[in-house]
């Protein structure tokens, strides 16, 4: 019921701003589309104690409600309610999108104050909004996929907002595609899971799967195939490039889209479905070593981007590597604690970037920034917040969910943790580098920039502060064993994550390792710190020569080319591939042959018309071998 | 004797209007004979769902020595494809008050003509009259074609005729073999014609027969020549009318008549209907995206989509079958609400060639919406009308065949790619020469829109209420198979 | 009776044959108008003179009724024949069939 609100409030605000988008004036448009989210936000917070406090016995087993609304689509056997669930990850995902979103929002009142798209942009956020809700209250396969694709669009919608740029709408339209390729992947496995299963709902699916032994093949090509559209959409390789392209749009966007929320629809949908990935150790193998390779492949490409806001994004597609690392290692409870405490500093860092950037009048090279922190000192103070977090130093909150992620891929692998652990020491290297190029030092950029810069309006700044206190203060929902106080997180989510992890997917180290890798990993990151404010932190512009190759440094720089390499493969094959069918097949061929028999006609005809001679003498004759003919034939037959 | 009211109330108007001198008389005439059949159909809907899902019957004799009868109906099936037609002629006859000059009274008449020939193919339970009929919506279409259509009108609409024409007869051809078979004393009508007794080679050549004419109509690969350039050349009433309506005539023909009197050759030869299908499906789409003509884009990916259909009436359960009947619907409508944005397109700025295009979207922000709206039910996206017929429609055919599925499924890529690119070039970006002065649509203008929104949005949020109709008469077409 | 049943039946065939073949090359291979209708004059009492014998040999008189219906179909058809070439000869001035080739391709 309350559920039912909550989501009809954003959409409630979209129809509103979306219908009079040019009538309304810009105050009106603000307040209904923050407070939309808001509301939202505050309602999710009573679901959260109503659900807490509600007796047991109203629960079904496991603390989960499901609830449905009616009939959406029925044939034959094929039953698909409109049907929710509320369980304990609804609930923190629920918190975490409209919390952060409110806050995001609420920014943009004072990014997107001059733009003259300004209720537009509102109105598509709150329909994003919309759909992330719908996503992560679904209480099945297909109501989730409605969110999915839903989030999808919007997030066309938003990264062409300005679509009077085409580099912006392709931008657009390659996320879109993109996500497309991954959508097919999941609408196969819903099939593979309604004809394995009979049904498409989550409970009744997640029931029957845990009566299969593991490794089943079927489980197993369920869950690649699921994992193929959380690859689409979490932008995990191979198909990531979209996410940088996607910075395209408005910074709120990136910051609400492809920061906290839609990007993380991969890793919700792998935690949800945990039943059936418990039961899949290969596919889990593969999301893994995935998210291993991805989180330090875009580590090495962010080291090397001077945009800021491109270096934000290929952090988010290496911290989403580490959640599904996570997620493969069995631990869930990571993958989501990471979830949460990236939405935080990431959203956080992303508003930052969009200061300067409003700040620099456009601006987004770093090597033009520097000692911003003089000019902007909340930013730079919240930035600093974020930074921290996000590089895995105790106590803010990406410390304790980083280390939990690599403390479960050493369980499971210590080669996995290696890399792992080499991705967060670039991770720390390349945000610190982007920190001090940018906010320390001596301002690099000219004249004019230098005049315009100054802090941003309360409205943009208040949501910085908060999330930089979630970012720091982040960590006390999920403190490990040895601090003494048991994971609240963790046992938050139990109730959804036991039925599953209990079939011993999650590895249990020993104190001492614990601490001896913490210990390490940490140590390693303050060295990295080190090295970053020595290089980059006394204001000098970047050194000329550099410590790897020139070769391997061009290639990196250049995202190693990925994107030229798709072009080049997929998109001029299919540009060929439709001229040939349409040339060489369809003209040339099938059409061809469809004239032909025309043709043929007409030509015939051309041929036997000369029997026509007029001669009546000719006639006569062949009336008389026709006769002839049918004697002939009669007394032969 | 609501059908039969269906059926002759456009005709009978037609032939009024086709007498009539005055243009605006003519006009208003028919646009309101055309709401007051509406009104009718859906008087037939509430019938049918909430007092009596009798199947409206209503017969007489004709040539009852011969076994012909008059003998109409609607089932569920029939049913929601005669709501299509009749709330698509509506939009089609406004939007042809709007096109380039005043169409005399002859074009409005033609086009009631092709309303009721539609309305009596989706009604006709008599073998003879259903050919009859068929072939009854193909002259106004030759002449809406002929006479107003675009470049090489002639040419192209010939061979349309011609190619449709000869599937036609091979379609007749295998009514009268059946008819020879049914048990005496022969009949035309349609109990008669599906408990005709056929032996497993007469069926494989009756299936072949029908199975070519439908495929020539719809059109499935590789019959389908005909259709972009008939698409193109037509009026974009005419487009509308034959991409909306007339291409469901063969799905229709395929479920009623060719599924329950050939049944084995149907199991037989599934495998190579269903290969062409899904041939078409990518075949469509791929060629799709490289097309510079509006119209054209929009047959190619239409060819695509009725593909998708096609496989769905092969895939012989009743998910499929249920998707192929709500695709029909909704590719009728989002097929009309293109067509009919590129006509406002093509006439502001007189061109359909997309790399003249660019930047209408700041202009006309009303038409950009709607516009986007028809694309994204185009492309199948979920609470739109296409994602309920998609699905339903692929995971029919998984059912049947996890390749064809997967290969088919491709559309979902596919389609995105050539309609964001195709909305993209033409409604983003900033302006060039040709749409500097484009105005945006007026309220009676984007008013036509609305019905097909509503539609697309509808179908989309809650099918239950248009699924529930016709999943008995799918069911029981899947029942003769047994 | 007996008289005509001397002569044998093959002569009459080959006679009325040869009679017959002769008016088919005439109509042929003449082009004046006037002298194709002769020939199928020629044809027809070829036939007429074969119906009458086999008649006499078989003792049906069938036959010779028959050569009567033929005898009247022949006459008004010569009728026929005459007045349309007359009318050719007014109009063109020319009783060469090969003068009549407008109807063609």
């Amino acid at each position: 019921m309350i559920l039912l609100i909550i989501l009809m409030l954003p959409l409630a605000g979209f129809l509103v701003l979306g219908g009079g988008f040019r009538s309304i004036p810009k105050r009106v448009g603000a307040v209904i589309g923050t407070n939309t989210i808001l509301g939202a936000f505050l309602l999710s917070i009573a679901l959260f104690y109503f659900h807490q406090h509600l007796s047991p016995s109203m629960h079904q087993p496991k603390g989960s409600f499901v609830f449905s609304l009616f009939e959406w689509i029925q044939a034959g056997n094929l039953r698909i309610p409109f049907e929710f669930i509320v369980d304990p990850l609804t609930l923190l995902m629920l918190l975490v999108v409209t919390g952060v979103g409110y806050l995001i929002h609420l920014y943009s009142v004072g990014y997107m104050n001059d733009d003259p798209g300004f209720n537009r942009f509102f109105a598509y956020m709150n329909l994003f909004v919309f759909f992330m809700l719908l996503l992560v209250t679904a209480g099945s396969f297909p109501i989730m996929f409605i969110g999915w694709e839903g989030v999808g669009l919007c997030s066309y919608l938003l990264i062409g907002f300005w679509f009077r740029n085409q580099e912006y709408n392709n931008a657009a339209k390659k996320a879109f595609i993109m996500n497309r390729i991954g959508d097919l992947g999941f609408l196969v496995g819903m099939f593979l899971i309604y004809t394995t299963f009979g049904s498409l709902s989550f409970l009744p699916v997640f029931a029957k799967a845990g009566a299969m032994p593991a490794g089943t093949p079927v489980l197993t090509a369920i869950t690649l195939l699921l994992f193929v559209g959380a690859v689409g959409k979490s932008a995990q390789i191979p198909l990531y490039t979209w996410l940088p392209d996607a910075m395209a749009g408005p910074t709120p966007v990136s910051a609400l889209i492809h920061a906290a929320t839609m990007v993380t629809a991969g890793v919700y949908m792998v935690a949800r479905s945990g039943a059936l990935y418990a039961l899949a150790p290969f596919t889990l193998t593969v999301i893994a070593v995935t998210g291993i390779a991805t989180a330090l492949f875009a580590a090495v490409i962010a080291l090397f981007q001077n945009d800021i806001k491109k270096i934000l994004a290929y952090s988010t597609i290496s911290q989403l590597g580490y959640m599904f690392a996570a997620l493969g290692a069995g631990g869930f409870t990571g993958a989501v604690f990471h979830l949460t405490t990236h939405a935080f500093f990431k959203a956080l860092l992303f508003l930052g970037a969009g200061s300067v950037i409003h700040a620099m009048g456009g601006e987004q090279d770093i090597r033009r920034m520097g000692g911003l922190r003089k000019k902007m000192p909340i930013t730079a103070f919240t930035f600093l917040a974020g930074t921290l977090a996000l590089a895995g130093l105790p106590p803010l909150s990406g410390f304790f969910s980083k280390d939990e992620i690599l403390l479960a891929l050493f369980g499971r692998s210590p080669l996995m943790w290696g890399f792992a652990a080499a991705g967060a020491l670039l991770s720390a290297l390349y945000m610190f580098r982007m920190l001090f190029l940018a906010f320390f030092g001596r301002f690099r950029g000219t004249d004019e920039q230098d005049h315009h810069l100054h802090e941003s309006p309360g409205v943009m700044t208040f949501p910085l502060v908060i999330l930089a206190l979630a970012a720091v203060a982040g960590g006390l929902l999920n403190l490990p064993g040895w601090t003494g106080t048991e994971g609240k997180l963790a046992g938050f989510l139990d109730p959804v994550f036991s039925v599953f992890t209990s079939s011993s997917v999650t590895h249990h180290l020993s104190p001492s390792t614990e601490w001896i890798l913490m210990g390490v990993t940490l140590a390693a990151i303050v060295a990295m710190i080190a090295i970053a404010w020595r290089r980059y932190g006394r204001g000098e512009e970047e050194p000329a020569t550099e410590v790897t190759p020139g070769a391997l440094r061009r290639l990196a720089e250049e995202k190693f080319r990925i994107d030229e390499l798709y072009d080049r493969v997929v998109i001029r094959l299919l540009l060929w591939l439709s001229r040939f069918l349409h040339d060489t097949i369809d003209r040339r061929g099938i059409d061809r042959a469809v004239n032909g028999a025309g043709a043929a006609v007409v030509r015939a005809g051309n041929t036997f018309r000369f029997i026509q001679t007029g001669n009546v003498g000719f006639y006569m004759f062949i009336m008389i071998l026709g006769i002839l003919a049918i004697l002939v034939t009669n007394i032969l037959l | 004797m609501l059908t039969i009211l269906l059926i002759l109330f456009p005709l009978a108007l037609s032939l009024i209007i086709f007498f009539t001198k005055e243009k605006r008389a003519a006009r208003a005439g028919a646009l309101a004979g055309a709401l007051v059949e509406l009104g009718i159909a859906v008087t037939a809907f509430i019938r049918f769902r909430y007092v009596c899902r009798c199947e409206l019957l209503a017969s007489a004799d004709w040539f009852s020595e011969m076994g012909i009868s008059l003998k109409f109906g609607m089932d569920g099936i029939g049913l929601l494809l005669v709501l299509l037609t009749t709330v698509l002629t509506p939009v089609i006859l406004f939007s042809a008050s709007r096109e380039k000059g005043e169409r005399p009274p002859a074009f409005y008449a033609l086009v009631l003509l092709m309303e009721s020939a539609l309305v009596g193919v989706f009604t006709s339970f008599d073998g003879l009259i259903f050919y009859v009929f068929w072939e009854l919506a193909l002259i106004p279409a030759w002449f809406i074609c002929a006479l107003w259509g675009g470049d090489d009108r002639i040419r192209i609409t010939f061979k349309f005729f011609l190619y449709t024409f000869t599937g036609s007869l091979l379609m007749l051809a295998a009514l009268v073999w059946v008819y020879v078979r049914t048990p005496a004393p022969h009949s035309f009508d349609f109990q008669w014609m599906y408990a005709a007794a056929l032996s497993p080679r007469e069926q494989a050549w009756v299936f072949a027969a029908f199975f070519v004419a439908f495929a020539v109509k719809i059109p499935v690969f590789p019959f389908h020549t005909w259709q972009p350039d008939t698409y193109a050349t037509a009026p974009p009433s005419g487009s509308m009318l034959l991409a909306g309506i007339m291409l469901k005539m063969g799905v229709f023909g395929m479920i009623r008549w060719m599924l329950p009197i050939c049944p084995d050759a149907v199991r037989l030869f599934t495998p190579w209907a269903m290969g062409l299908a899904v041939t078409g499906i990518v075949y469509g789409s791929v060629i799709a995206i490289r097309q510079d003509d509006l119209k054209r884009l929009i047959a190619w990916s239409s060819i695509a989509h009725v593909g998708l259909i096609t496989a769905g009436v092969f895939a012989l359960n009743i998910q499929a079958l249920q998707g192929s009947v709500i695709q029909m619907v909704s590719h009728g409508i989002n097929i009309t609400g293109l067509f009919l944005a590129v006509m406002f397109i093509e006439h502001r700025t007189g061109t359909r060639s997309i790399a003249q295009l660019g930047g209408i979207a700041r202009q006309a922000p009303r038409l950009a919406f709607l516009f986007m709206l028809m694309v994204l039910g185009s492309i199948a996206l979920p609470l739109t009308n296409g994602f309920v017929g998609e699905f339903l429609l692929l995971i029919g055919l998984w059912e049947y065949s996890t390749v064809a599925a997967a290969v088919a499924g491709l559309t979902v890529i596919f389609s995105a790619v050539y309609m964001l690119w195709m909305y993209q070039r033409t409604m983003l970006g900033d302006a060039v020469p040709a749409t500097e002065n484009f105005a945006d649509l007026s309220w009676r203008e984007a008013s036509l829109f609305i019905p097909l929104a509503v539609l697309v949005l509808w179908i989309g949020v809650a099918p239950g209420m248009f699924l529930d109709i016709s999943v008995q008469d799918a069911v029981q077409v899947l029942n003769y198979l047994k | 009776m007996s008289t005509l049943t001397t002569i044998p039946i093959e002569q009459y065939l080959i006679f009325c044959s040869a009679l017959f073949c002769i008016g088919v090359i005439g109509v042929l291979i003449k082009r004046n108008a006037l002298v194709i209708l002769m020939s199928i004059e020629l044809m027809i009492n070829s036939i007429n003179l074969l119906l009458a014998a086999f008649s006499a040999y078989s003792g049906d008189p069938a036959g010779q009724i028959f050569v009567f219906f033929i005898m009247v179909v022949a006459a008004a058809e010569v009728a026929i024949g005459l007045s349309i070439v007359v009318l050719i000869y007014r109009t063109t001035h020319s009783i060469d069939i090969d003068v009549l080739n407008k109807l063609k391709w």
